[in-house]
Order: C-alpha cells, then sequence, then structure tokens
C-alpha cells in the first residue's frame, strides 16, 4: 500500500520485509527451503534440514554413549510401531553403502506376536503375520518371529544375571574402533563389508525363526488364563512388559545378541518415568529409562530413540513413507481411567499442552538419576521379575513399605483358618505384601505364593496383588522362584564366595 | 441388613471401611489403629526424643488439628511437650476463620497458643499485597510458591519463639505423593534429592522437622477426625485453584481410582529415588542477611522478599535465582505495593496442538485471575 506522505525523492529502503506468519516463512536451519513441518516450539524446518537434524539426533545419542562396538551383533527389537519402525529404517540407511560414516554394528530384528495376550484369535493373527512377515523381509537383516507363547518354554536361567561383562569405557571402545578399522584396511578395503552383507543377506532366504503354524494349542489356553486372571490392566500391561523383555532376553542370549535396540521416543519415556514413580518403582527410575540398562549382566538394552519426540517420528514416518504395522495392543480402545499407564498418557498429553516444556521437562530430569541405591547400601537380593536390586525395607520400618504389611488393627490374634491337616502357617507374616488381605479372606494364603512374592521388589509385589493365583505365571518363574527359597542353609554360607558364577551353570533346575 | 462386626473387638458394629485394608472397624479401634500407627512412625524414625519440646504448625485444617490431638494424646507415652504455633499469612477471608478455628482448639485442649504474622515479620508483605503483585506476570500464580517459603520461615521463628526444640507439621501421604508427581512436573531436581524422608534433621541450626502423618492417607485423616468429632476448618485456601499443585492433586486423585495403594506406592518411589551428586543442592550454609539455613548467599526467604521489594516478584523463582547487585535498603513498614512488572512477551505457541482457547496469561494479558477462556 502507498505510504500516506511517503516522498517519492528519496529511495526505497533496502531490507528484507518482515515475516509475516503463515506465509514466507523459511526453513529456520538453511533460511533457504519452505518449511514442511513444525517441530518444538516453532521451528520450522524443510524436509532435507528434517531428516538431516533426524537422522543427525539418532547418530549422536549412540555416538555419545559409545557403547556399541563395531562389529558386535544387536538386535532391534520391533513392534511394528512408529518409534520402533523409524529405529529399523534408520538402522537400515546408516548400514547402507552411501551414508556418511556408516553404522558399523551387525544388526537382526526380532518381532514379538501378543496376540494372545490381547485375546486375538489364531486367524487374526495370521494375517498380521503375513503382512509382518513381509516388511522383515523387506528389511533385509536376519529376522525371528516369536510368539509370547514361547514363555512356556523358557528356562529358569533366563532371570539369573549373568557375569556382568565391563563396560567399554573411553580407551576400549577407540581402541576397539581403531583395530575394527585396521582390520578393514589389511584385509584389503572392502571385503569386511561384503562379507557383512553376506552375513546379512543369507539368513533371509532360509526364514530361520518362521514358525510354522500356531504354536501349542496348551500354550495359547494358559496364557490365555494367565491374562484373563489378571484383575487390572494396569497389572496385565506390567505382566507383558515383563514377559516381553524376559522372551526378548532369551532370544538375544539365544542367537549370540549382545545389545537390544527398543525403539522408546522422548515421549514414551517420559510417560514411562511418570507411570514408573506411581508404581513404585522410584529406585529403578535410571534403569528403567535410561539409554542403557544393564541389569541382565550379558545382554544390555539400548534406546537410541530417546531424544525424538513422537510428533518428529510420526513426521518423519510420513514424509519418508517409513513401513511400520498397527497391531491392536493390550489395553486398545481401553477408557481412560482404565490403568495407570492410561492415566499418565493422558496427563501429560494434556499437560504439555497447555505447558509446552512437559514432557522436556520431565526427560531431562530423568537425565539425572543413577543407578545406585539411595544410601550407596550393597547390592542385595535381585528381584524375581524385574531383575533389579530389592528395594523392600524391614517390615516395621517407618516407610511406605512398612505402613502398607503392618496392621495395627488387629488387637487379638486372628483366629485359626481351618486348614486341612497342617499347622496354621503364619499368614500374617511380615514378608507377605498381603498380610492384611489373608486375616479377612478365606483363602489361605499359600507357602508357594508367598514364596514368589518374598522375592518381589516393591513394585512388582503391587502388581502381583492383582494375580489371583500366582500357579498361573509360567513355569520358569516358578522354578527359579523354588530354586532361590532354598538358599543354602546359615552353615555352609560363609564359606561361599559371593557373588560367583555357581548359580548360573547350574543345569536345569 | 446388620452392619458387620468390628474385626479387632468383635464386640461393636463396624462403622467403617479401613481404607488401606478394607477391614470392617469400629470407630473406636480405628481411632486406636491410627494412633498406634503415628506412635510406630515417631518411635520407629526416631522423630521426638523424650524431653522435647514440640511446635505443632497449626493451620485449623484437618492434617494440623489431627496432628495435634494424636500428639497430645501421645504425649505422655513419647515424654514430649507441645506447643501451637500458627501463621497468619494475611489472606483475608480464609486465614482469620482459620485462626478461630486454632483459638477454640487451644482453648479447648489446653495448649499454649503462639501467632506470628507475615505483616509483622515480613515488613508488612502480608499474602494478599503478594499476590496483587505477582498477578498476571506468569501462566499460574507464583503466590503459593511465596506462601510456602515464607510460611516454613514463620513457623522457624514461632518455633523459636516459644522455645522448641522440634517443629511438626501435618504432612499426610497424599501430601507427599503429590509432591513428589509435581516437582518431577517441574523438574526439581533439588527438591527431588532433599525429599522423600520422613522430615529433615535441621541442620546449620534449622530446627529438626518431621511429619508424623505422613504415612497416613488423606481418608484416614479425614475419618479419624469424623470419629473423634474434631472441630476443625474445612474450606480451601483462596489462591489454590491457580496453583501447580492442583494439577498434581488431580492427577493423583485419578491415580488412585485406579489403584488404591497409589498415595503410598508414590511415598515409596519418592522415599528410594536417587539423583546425581551434581543435581543435588550445595551443603547448606547460613543466609547472610538473616542467619537462616540457606543454599547459596541468600535464603530463599531473603531471596523471595528481596524481588518482592523491587516490583521484581519472579526474581528468586526460576531459573535466575540469585539477587542481582548489593541488598537494598531495610523496607519500612508497610510499604504500599508496587506495581505489577510489564507482561513479558507470550511464549510460543506449540503450533502442534490443536487450535483452542489459550491458556491463562498466554496471551500476555495482565489479568488478575485466569480467563474465562482458560482450558483447565
Amino acid at each position: 500500500m502507498c505510504q500516506v506522505g511517503e516522498d517519492y525523492g528519496d529511495p526505497v529502503p533496502e531490507g528484507p520485509p518482515p515475516p509475516r506468519p503463515g506465509r514466507e516463512l523459511r526453513c529456520v536451519k538453511c533460511k533457504d527451503g519452505l518449511p514442511v513441518v513444525v517441530i518444538r516450539a516453532g521451528d520450522a524446518f524443510c524436509r532435507d534440514c528434517f531428516r538431516a537434524f533426524y537422522v543427525h539426533k539418532f547418530r549422536a545419542v549412540l555416538g555419545k554413549n559409545r557403547l556399541i562396538f563395531p562389529g558386535e551383533k544387536v538386535l532391534l527389537a520391533w513392534s511394528g510401531g512408529p518409534s520402533s519402525s523409524s529405529m529399523v529404517w534408520q538402522v537400515l540407511e546408516g548400514l547402507s553403502r552411501d551414508s556418511a560414516k556408516r553404522l558399523r554394528f551387525v544388526p537382526g530384528v526380532v518381532y514379538v506376536d501378543e496376540g494372545a495376550a490381547c485375546g486375538q484369535s489364531w486367524e487374526n493373527r495370521a494375517k498380521t503375520l503375513a503382512e509382518v512377515k513381509l516388511i522383515l523381509r523387506s528389511f533385509g537383516f536376519p529376522w525371528h518371529i516369536v510368539a509370547l507363547e514361547e514363555v512356556f518354554t523358557l528356562p529358569p536361567s533366563v532371570l539369573r544375571c549373568s557375569a556382568q561383562e565391563p563396560l567399554g569405557t573411553e580407551g576400549t571402545y577407540k581402541v576397539a574402533v581403531d583395530s575394527f578399522l585396521q582390520q578393514q584396511h589389511t584385509v584389503g578395503g572392502s571385503p569386511s563389508p561384503t562379507q557383512q552383507e553376506e552375513q546379512l543377506s543369507q539368513p533371509c532366504t532360509q526364514d530361520p525363526e518362521d514358525p510354522a503354524g500356531p504354536p501349542p494349542a496348551a500354550h495359547i489356553e494358559a496364557l490365555s488364563r494367565l491374562f484373563d486372571s489378571v484383575k487390572t490392566l494396569t497389572a496385565k500391561e506390567e505382566l507383558l512388559q515383563t514377559l516381553r523383555g524376559h522372551l526378548l532376553l532369551h532370544v538375544a542370549r539365544t542367537h549370540g545378541y549382545s545389545k537390544v535396540m527398543t525403539g522408546d521416543s522422548c515421549t514414551r519415556l517420559a510417560i514411562k518415568l511418570m507411570t514408573s514413580l506411581a508404581l513404585g518403582r522410584g529406585a529403578f527410575l535410571a534403569w528403567d529409562t535410561g539409554f542403557s540398562d544393564e541389569r541382565h549382566g550379558d545382554v544390555v538394552v539400548v534406546r537410541p530413540m530417546r531424544e525424538h519426540t513422537l510428533k518428529e517420528v510420526a513426521f518423519y514416518n510420513r514424509l519418508f513413507a517409513v513401513p511400520s504395522i498397527f497391531t491392536p495392543a493390550i489395553d486398545t480402545k481401553a477408557p481412560e481411567k482404565a490403568s495407570i499407564h492410561r492415566l499418565m498418557e493422558g496427563f501429560l498429553l494434556r499437560l504439555q499442552a497447555q505447558f509446552p516444556s512437559t514432557v522436556s521437562t520431565v526427560y531431562r530430569t530423568s537425565e539425572k538419576l543413577v543407578k545406585a541405591p539411595r544410601d550407596g547400601c550393597a547390592a542385595g537380593p535381585r528381584c524375581l521379575l524385574c531383575m533389579c536390586s530389592l528395594d523392600v525395607d524391614t517390615a516395621d520400618s517407618a516407610t511406605a513399605f512398612g505402613a502398607q504389611t503392618q496392621d495395627f488393627s488387629q488387637t487379638q490374634p486372628p483366629t485359626p483358618l481351618a486348614e486341612a491337616g497342617a499347622a496354621p502357617m503364619p499368614c500374617c507374616s511380615a514378608e507377605v505384601g498381603r498380610a492384611q488381605k489373608c486375616c479377612q479372606s478365606t483363602l489361605l494364603c499359600r507357602r508357594e505364593d508367598s514364596q514368589v512374592i518374598e522375592q518381589l521388589c516393591y513394585g512388582c509385589r503391587v502388581n502381583m496383588k492383582d494375580v489371583p493365583s500366582l500357579d498361573s505365571l509360567p513355569p520358569y518363574i516358578l522354578a527359579e522362584a523354588q530354586f532361590r527359597s532354598q538358599r543354602p542353609s546359615q552353615d555352609i554360607q560363609e564359606y561361599l564366595v559371593e557373588n560367583s558364577d555357581e548359580e548360573v551353570h547350574t543345569t536345569g533346575s | 441388613m446388620p452392619a458387620p462386626q468390628c474385626s479387632s473387638c468383635h464386640a461393636a458394629r463396624a462403622a467403617l471401611r479401613c481404607p488401606r485394608s478394607g477391614q470392617a472397624l469400629c470407630g473406636a479401634c480405628f481411632c486406636t489403629a491410627f494412633e498406634a500407627e503415628v506412635l510406630h512412625t515417631v518411635q520407629a524414625g526416631r522423630l521426638l526424643p523424650p524431653g522435647a519440646v514440640v511446635a505443632v504448625g497449626a493451620s485449623g485444617g484437618k492434617d494440623s488439628t489431627v496432628l495435634a490431638h494424636v500428639l497430645r494424646e501421645l504425649a505422655p507415652r513419647l515424654g514430649v511437650s507441645l506447643r501451637l504455633v500458627a501463621v497468619d499469612e494475611g489472606i483475608g477471608g480464609y486465614r482469620d476463620a482459620a485462626l478461630a478455628a486454632v483459638r477454640r482448639q487451644a482453648v479447648l485442649w489446653d495448649l499454649p497458643l503462639t501467632v506470628v504474622a507475615y505483616a509483622d515479620l515480613f515488613g508488612g508483605w502480608t499474602m494478599d499485597a503478594v499476590a496483587r503483585s505477582t498477578a498476571g506476570s506468569g501462566r499460574s500464580r507464583a503466590c503459593c510458591t511465596f506462601c510456602g517459603v515464607l510460611r516454613r520461615r514463620a513457623l522457624e521463628e514461632g518455633a523459636r519463639l516459644v522455645g522448641a526444640t522440634h517443629i511438626v507439621t501435618g504432612h499426610n501421604a497424599d501430601d507427599m505423593a503429590e509432591t513428589v508427581l509435581m516437582n518431577f512436573l517441574r523438574g526439581d531436581a533439588g527438591r527431588l534429592a532433599r525429599g522423600g524422608g520422613l522430615g529433615s534433621r535441621g541442620e546449620g541450626g534449622a530446627l529438626p522437622r518431621c511429619r508424623p502423618l505422613q504415612l497416613a492417607s488423606q481418608k484416614e485423616v479425614v475419618l479419624y477426625a469424623h470419629f473423634r468429632r474434631l472441630d476443625y476448618f474445612s474450606e480451601e485456601c483462596v489462591y489454590a485453584p491457580e496453583a501447580f499443585r492442583g494439577h498434581a492433586r488431580h492427577l493423583l486423585k485419578l491415580l488412585e481410582a485406579a489403584r488404591p495403594s497409589a498415595a503410598l506406592d508414590l511415598v515409596h518411589s519418592a522415599e528410594r529415588l536417587a539423583l546425581a551428586p551434581a543435581a543435588r543442592p550445595p551443603p547448606p550454609g547460613a543466609c547472610s542477611r538473616c542467619g537462616a539455613l540457606a543454599s547459596r548467599a541468600l535464603c530463599q526467604a531473603c531471596a523471595l522478599l528481596d524481588g518482592l521489594q523491587r516490583g521484581r516478584p519472579r526474581l528468586a523463582i526460576g531459573k535466575g535465582r540469585d539477587a542481582e547487585g548489593p541488598p537494598g535498603p531495610p523496607p519500612p513498614p508497610p510499604p504500599p505495593p508496587p506495581p505489577p512488572p510489564p507482561p513479558p512477551p507470550p511464549p510460543p505457541r506449540d503450533p502442534g496442538s490443536a487450535p483452542g482457547p489459550a491458556a491463562a496469561g498466554e496471551c500476555g494479558a495482565a489479568c488478575e485471575g485466569r480467563c474465562a477462556q482458560a482450558s483447565l
């Protein structure tokens, strides 16, 4: 518009016109391209800059932590969802010949079929599996499909922490990288990469882990029974995560993978942190949400997607056509108040809309957590299910645990519960997490149940309260509980060397 | 259908179901059990040694009323003597009514009562004045931050006045659960590192503080007050709806519906949090101005008051916590409330969120309260 009073004699001042919001906006990085996506608090990126930003974040997370050594076998846990698909895609691109500074590890992909836990019929599962196989083949890595029912055939050694491998320190990482590069040069340039590619391409044609048909009907039945008997969705989700974790660990150990990568994004980890807090797992937050989780000893779980928000993942997948597959999960279509996980998710995302820095604040707090018991007390026995050091106190301490196990209203001893023959068991003993329940219920608190409960951390105990009969747990858990409760007696305890490998090498049991 | 029998004394009819265990109990047995739990907490945690002079922070609300009543019952067994200390923050229409309740209680229980007022201690700054000063300078009211810090200082002063050796407050398990949720949501690693125990031992000359009701849930506290027919003031503070704690409280209510033990689970998590040494607050020294416990040169109370004096109420809240420049001259009582500072530029809206009503304060207007368009 002509300005009133403009003097046409003066030259028009040169300068960039002020940016009008909505149009003429340029990519904040290259200042050149037209932006296609806005992330964070208003940063507009063009397509190429966004891709570079995304890939750089992925590489930076891996490079900063220096945990994955060149040539190492890494198992990618793929659920079909957007984050894990994006992760697999990043690894695929990172390994390709033409990428700058290609990644140097040897990947494999695993997919866990959880249909039975979600109540799906075998027909639906088979359909999903067919689609899954198509995508898995297209990746080009060795792939494995395992059904959740396989937990019924797991050995109890899954629950034992094997001897710790020393974590790569600065020195050893550099040494390993240097020697790997040297190897490549001395063998004469490209033979190792092609060797690696051969390794990768071979198993695909053989389909090593292709389950021919449905798992045994007894196992499907047992799994459905287990999940149907769990009373709350919260406990179901936790149980599912636990069993899935054990299964992944087993697959990794069997096929020689020393690392497992999971696709947890920043948003998911913030939600997971708050959820773990509410579940009583405050002691283990650093393991549950940190970059690396070495509680199993030989297999380390790594989370390379932890700095990508879900929004970035979704946009990347859409812009660059990353294949993913939707499978209904255990909480699909569940109302928001059904489980603590759903509640936290809804709460955090709503709060995020009001205070845009919520997720990143929670995430940043998670980075300040350390993997150590609070008062530096020595590592004691480990939880049977989650394999973290037990965080329970003595029953009469002035703590939340003590408050839950003690019962001050019993001014008179409870009438002995009728029992077939045997003497009344001390079901109100302090170690049993549900002392208050046994006093009033007509069911007996069984010795086997209390055996398992004693060996669980606080969070797992609260979860198991919602599982009415611990008998329906897979046999490897019950066997390990049995084994652990028969600890060597006090007499020989003093002669045993602490943390020896004796337990690991016990066959079967 | 007649009520079941009390499962403890097997004599009276049950009057309630215990929130924690679901047991049917009569009123008397429930109260006895509650008192036994508090006694156990105090003894097992070694909170109040015999011979202690205990200042009870009495606000007139249910928690401090129950606390004072229970401690009065247990005082002979513990060998401690009690003093009531009430803090007058100067919130019109709320605090004066609450103080009336405290005065009635003091007469009823025959306990000495001391009232300390912000107006006297902090140079005329009542909470209403602080609220006027901080209005419109942020998304949610910052005056609750002031109130918390200043009240603790006031309690300390009151306790010293009566010659107390320990301070007790009536925080219950729900309060502690909300605190840990809130601190995580705000990213306050320092407070997370400090919290979790049953109280502080009182370093650097500050009186040791503890929370004997920490392991009792809010429902149990209310039930106890009901069965003992205690007279307390039950209205919410005028400024409470805008406090950030409201989000945490709402979340806790939801969590408890999904899992009844959520509050105690959160307390357990808080007890066991392990934060990196770098995130922990530095060992406390003494405030250069008033001599109280402080992590930096100025204690939080002095820093906040400094900010108020200079018309920059958000000076000591948020990232730049250190007061700038030399401390100003001591304030004359009572100063006129300074004009509200110009509102900061509105933060860029997250374009990813669906376009909807603007959250309070985001439009940058210096409004007294949240506008009608606020989404929550």
